[in-house]
């Protein structure tokens, strides 16, 4: 791994305009509000939250398939916030989450994957590309007869190796993989999340996973960062964040999450969450956690935390670090 | 056998497709006690909540059980007619499914689907129908339950849907709960709330629990025995502790090998079962996992592994197991 950024977000913003209660009112709703992170290259940095946290909005932003609210992009120290993203769709790639949705059902997986090489003219003959599709089919562990097939003639994990193969054909750098795994069985998911490390391994890939399974996240990833509501909570090296968190929120996430190991999910001190997660049009003031925070006080209702570096390269947005700090860790 | 709530022999059970006879269940045998929880696992396809429904007597069209026996209660499930049936379903046994958006109807509102079981099954008046329903939500953990009575599903979130669907689950206190899935659609902070109420109210109402998941980490917190299923077969059963600490059948080993652990301190790959799971259309005439288990013989391609007992609640079917047997079949297969 390299030191250099690859990726970086400053202040990154997406609101999506939503109907107000009253007529001609307009609301927003604050999906990704004021997140910043980097990526460095040949990293896997992880994205974890609830659903509607905003995780796979702030990836897609990134990609600009979604065009930011406010806030800087930048790939490779260049801003790409307002520039023609065409050169840079070859750099940057996206796996999506469902394999059955995001293949289109009347094109063949030869043709699903060489749209891409057309595209961006990445082959000169018909010959060339076709040796192409072989290898990338190669690559993601199908065969060759593999191209000619339509996607319903494939299962779920096999659908996901052609979205990835697809992903791979223009040679990119960098990776969004936006809940890859979230929709396999658990046997094919393993296969599946190998394969991302070995391609990253060969390929020298970075990517930013996303997924609300936070051990897988925490298997693949290098770096996690946690969201909630639309703001970043804690972000930290994956080791640290899983056995050192801070942050109230990521520990009661961490605590919630089932452990396949019965006398350790018997003796597991279980913080459970009271509540549901609140609406993003009118997220809480102050802190977002505060109403299903077991620290809140007034202090988080009428302030907003800060940003805070903790220890060396793990941050936390909390007013309460210090109380939190002083309790037992869940994963003891 | 009478002391088991639920007693399933041999079930099979088949969906005749267009495509031909797609064989869901082979030999499904299991039981569930009075007051335990039961988990079952399995990949998709593999035949868990197909074994559910049909205890309910739920088999959708094109499925028909092609033989065994299912006992519930006392009941002979699969010799009663659905006018018998009715009358136990969601009153003897309650179902709870995957999807709480979906699983409660949009038009009615909450307390008005509540009421409907309970007049359905006992003889109450409207009025002490609508002060049991008002309990359930309560129950449940639902604040104002007079309030949230009238009002209709799409104002409740995923995690207050799925406690209504438990509250009508438990209307008439059934001696069994079917979970299928239940937070499978929920995040996980909500998944510990709805799991938390589980186990407190089986406690509450002394009923027993089947759930069927594929999350290994669910069963593990609350089960006292789990089925291990794999393309409509039981391939292993025992206790939490035996099948996680002692696992038995390859599938069994493999399944715990490929799912990542929060815990671990270092880096371990995953190790995936390799292959892909069997067509139901064409099922291998030995055992369903050979082509995909790293240990098999000769013996595993012709013919299937009965049960082998490791102890009075542990059971597997794999050759590896059974020394004899095997030996005895290998012969037979080799000349």
């Amino acid at each position: 791994m390299e030191d250099k950024k690859l990726v970086e977000v400053q202040h990154l913003k997406e609101y999506f305009p939503v109907k107000g209660e009253r007529p001609f009112e307009r609301k927003y709703v604050k999906a990704v509000d004021d997140i910043s992170f980097y990526i460095r290259k040949g990293e896997t940095f992880g994205l974890v939250g609830e659903s509607g946290c905003g995780k796979t909005t702030a990836g897609r932003t990134i990609l600009r398939l979604y065009e930011p609210t406010s806030g800087k992009i930048f790939y490779d120290g260049k801003d790409i916030t307002h520039v023609n993203m065409l050169p840079y769709r070859r750099k940057m790639q996206i796996v999506f989450q469902d394999p059955y949705a995001s293949l289109d059902p009347r094109m063949t997986v030869g043709d699903i994957i060489g749209e891409a090489i057309d595209i961006h003219h990445l082959a000169t003959n018909a010959k060339e590309r076709r040796d192409r599709i072989v290898e990338l089919l190669s690559l993601v562990g199908l065969n060759t007869e593999h191209a000619n097939r339509y996607p319903h003639e494939f299962s779920g994990g096999q659908r996901q190796r052609v979205g990835i193969a697809r992903a791979l054909a223009v040679d990119p750098e960098f990776i969004v993989c936006d809940e890859p795994v979230s929709a396999l069985d658990v046997s094919i998911q393993a296969q599946v999340v190998n394969m991302f490390e070995e391609l990253q391994e060969r390929l020298g890939l970075t990517y930013l996973f996303i997924a609300h399974n936070l051990s897988v996240v925490k298997h693949i990833s290098s770096r996690i960062g946690v969201m909630y509501l639309g703001k970043m909570m804690e972000l930290a090296d994956s080791y640290e964040l899983t056995f050192h968190s801070v942050h109230p929120y990521t520990r009661s996430l961490i605590s919630a999450i089932p452990i396949a190991d019965p006398k350790a999910a018997r003796a597991a001190h279980r913080i459970v969450l009271k509540g549901d997660v609140p609406s993003p049009v009118d997220p809480p003031s102050g802190c977002r956690f505060r109403t299903r925070c077991p620290y809140a006080d007034e202090l988080c209702a009428a302030e907003e935390p800060d940003w805070r570096e903790v220890s060396p390269g793990h941050f936390a947005a909390c007013h309460h670090l210090d109380r939190v700090k002083d309790e037992k860790p869940v994963t003891d | 056998m009478s002391e088991n709530l639920v007693d399933i022999h041999n079930e099979k059970l088949s969906f005749f497709t267009p495509a031909g006879e797609v064989k869901a269940l082979n030999d499904v045998s299991l039981y569930v006690r009075p007051g335990e929880i039961l988990g079952i696992v399995g990949e998709s396809g593999s035949g868990k909540s197909v074994t559910a429904y049909s205890l309910m007597g739920l088999t959708a069209h094109p499925g028909r059980l092609t033989g065994g026996d299912i006992y519930f209660n006392s009941h002979h499930i699969n010799r009663m007619t659905e006018k018998e049936m009715r009358r136990i379903r969601g009153n003897e046994v309650s179902i709870i499914f995957q999807d709480p958006m979906t699983s409660l109807n949009p038009v009615y509102t909450i307390g008005n689907q509540i009421r409907e079981v309970i007049l359905l099954h006992t003889k109450r008046t409207k009025k002490q129908a609508n002060e049991r329903a008002c309990e359930l939500l309560r129950l449940v953990g639902i604040n104002e339950p007079e309030k949230r009575m009238k009002q209709y599903p799409h104002e409740f979130s995923g995690g207050m849907r799925q406690r209504v669907m438990i509250a009508i689950a438990l209307a008439c206190e059934p001696k069994l709960l079917i979970a299928d899935e239940p937070t499978t659609a929920l995040d996980v902070t909500i998944q510990a709330q709805i799991l938390e109420l589980m186990m407190s109210l089986k406690e509450k109402l002394d009923m027993s629990i089947i759930i069927i998941t594929h999350d290994l980490g669910v069963v593990a917190g609350m089960c006292d025995r789990i089925a291990v299923m794999y393309a409509g077969k039981v391939v292993e059963c025992g206790t939490t502790d035996e099948i996680f600490y002692q696992p038995s059948h390859e599938y069994t080993k493999g399944l715990l090998r490929s799912i990542p652990n929060l815990y671990e301190r270092e880096h371990k790959k995953l190790v995936p079962i390799q292959g892909l799971p069997v067509d139901l259309l064409d099922l291998p005439e030995g055992c369903p996992f050979a082509t995909r288990c790293p240990n098999c013989m000769k013996v595993c391609m012709k013919h299937m592994p009965e049960y082998t007992y490791l102890n009075d609640s542990h059971y597997s079917a794999c050759w590896l197991l059974d020394k004899e047997k095997f030996m005895k079949k290998q012969r037979g297969a080799l000349t």
